[in-house]
């Protein structure tokens, strides 16, 4: 799932400082997961925002609302009705999402309110992990399930580096070197053949914005 | 035991303070409360193992959140006891009572029209 951070408090009353009528929106899906963005935490960024305005005698009138995915056409439309009544949109989606709602809406300013920080996995409640760059050229079949793009430090293809240090990497002893841990999964699946072979460089060109169009879906061109 | 304690307090009942919501918190402050305070059982005692353990992680969440809006983050409080201390109790309430004169009132609740 995309995890995100909600920004620091201050960052985002800045943002919001010129405006007196706002609609915080946040999403249901992966930010909502990752305890970040969903109605739980709008609930608690409105209430904080209405707290710290009235405070700083600059009150602002706050609505909230949730939408099950902020990347979805077909979620964003129930918000059509509501955002002409507000001067700005606050965005607790990740940042797909934030883009998508200011791209429905461009007359509108629209303000993120979390860090998008990385596609990862649930270690425990509130405790996430980064395990996967979507950089569009998978390799972990052949590397035994773990991503030498995300956990290597240097993004190496072919073996560890110097820095390599009995199972640890060199940037600190707490991060595990990636060509080790896939060494030895691969050893112990009777697998070393798999990374034997060179991987040529990789075109980065994927750096750019990509589209996915999964197979069936595409639709049909027009004359 | 006929004990007494400050009348200011409002108590709300819940089953365990695991129960306890960081909004539950954020809202009373937001009310107008001048103070709120959660009272669990001593921690290793809880019947549901960490529901007070929960709760404290929530309390320290809202005190911080206090900060951030710029209320004092000490107006949110966890205090432990087991169920035969009633006296305890009341002491907790005087306590937090007396804290929360020493702090002021809460400068939302003037602010509300």
């Amino acid at each position: 799932m995309i995890v995100a951070k909600r920004k620091p408090f201050e960052e985002i009353k800045n943002m919001l400082k010129d405006y007196k009528k706002v609609l915080n929106v946040g999403c249901g899906t992966c930010v909502a997961v990752c305890l970040a963005g969903g109605e739980k935490e709008v609930d608690v960024l409105t209430a904080e925002l209405d707290m710290a305005r009235k405070l700083d005698n600059n009150p602002v009138e706050l609505g909230k609302t949730t939408v099950e995915r902020q990347c979805d056409r077909e979620y964003l439309e129930a918000l059509d009705s509501m955002v002409e009544d507000y001067d700005a949109l606050l965005s607790m989606a990740c940042g797909a999402g934030i883009q998508f709602l200011a791209e429905r809406y461009p007359d509108k300013p629209v303000f993120p309110a979390v860090d998008t920080s990385f596609i990862g996995v649930n270690q425990d409640v509130g405790w996430y992990e980064e395990r996967c760059r979507s950089c569009s050229s998978c390799v972990l079949g052949m590397t035994g399930g773990i991503c030498p793009v995300t956990m290597c430090a240097k993004g190496l293809y072919n073996g560890p580096c110097g820095g390599t240090n009995n199972g640890s990497c060199e940037i600190h002893q707490d991060q595990p070197c990636a060509w080790y841990m896939i060494y030895e999964r691969l050893s112990k699946q009777g697998r070393l053949d798999s990374i034997m072979e060179v991987v040529p460089p990789q075109d980065w060109q994927n750096q750019t914005p990509r589209t996915v169009i999964q197979p069936g879906y595409k639709k049909p061109e027009k004359d | 035991m006929r004990l007494e304690y400050p009348p200011n307090v409002k108590i709300i009942r819940v089953p365990c303070t695991g129960k306890v919501d960081v909004m539950h918190m954020l809202r009373a402050i937001q009310k107008g409360a001048d103070g709120v305070y959660c009272v669990g059982c001593l921690e290793g005692t809880c019947h549901y193992n960490e529901g007070n353990l929960r709760c404290r992680e929530r309390v320290n969440h809202v005190r911080m959140l206090l900060e951030e809006v710029g209320l004092e983050g000490d107006r949110a409080r966890m205090y432990n006891l087991s169920s035969g201390e009633g006296p305890t109790f009341a002491e907790y309430a005087k306590e937090m009572t007396a804290h929360i004169k020493e702090l002021g009132p809460n400068p939302l609740k003037k602010m509300d029209t």
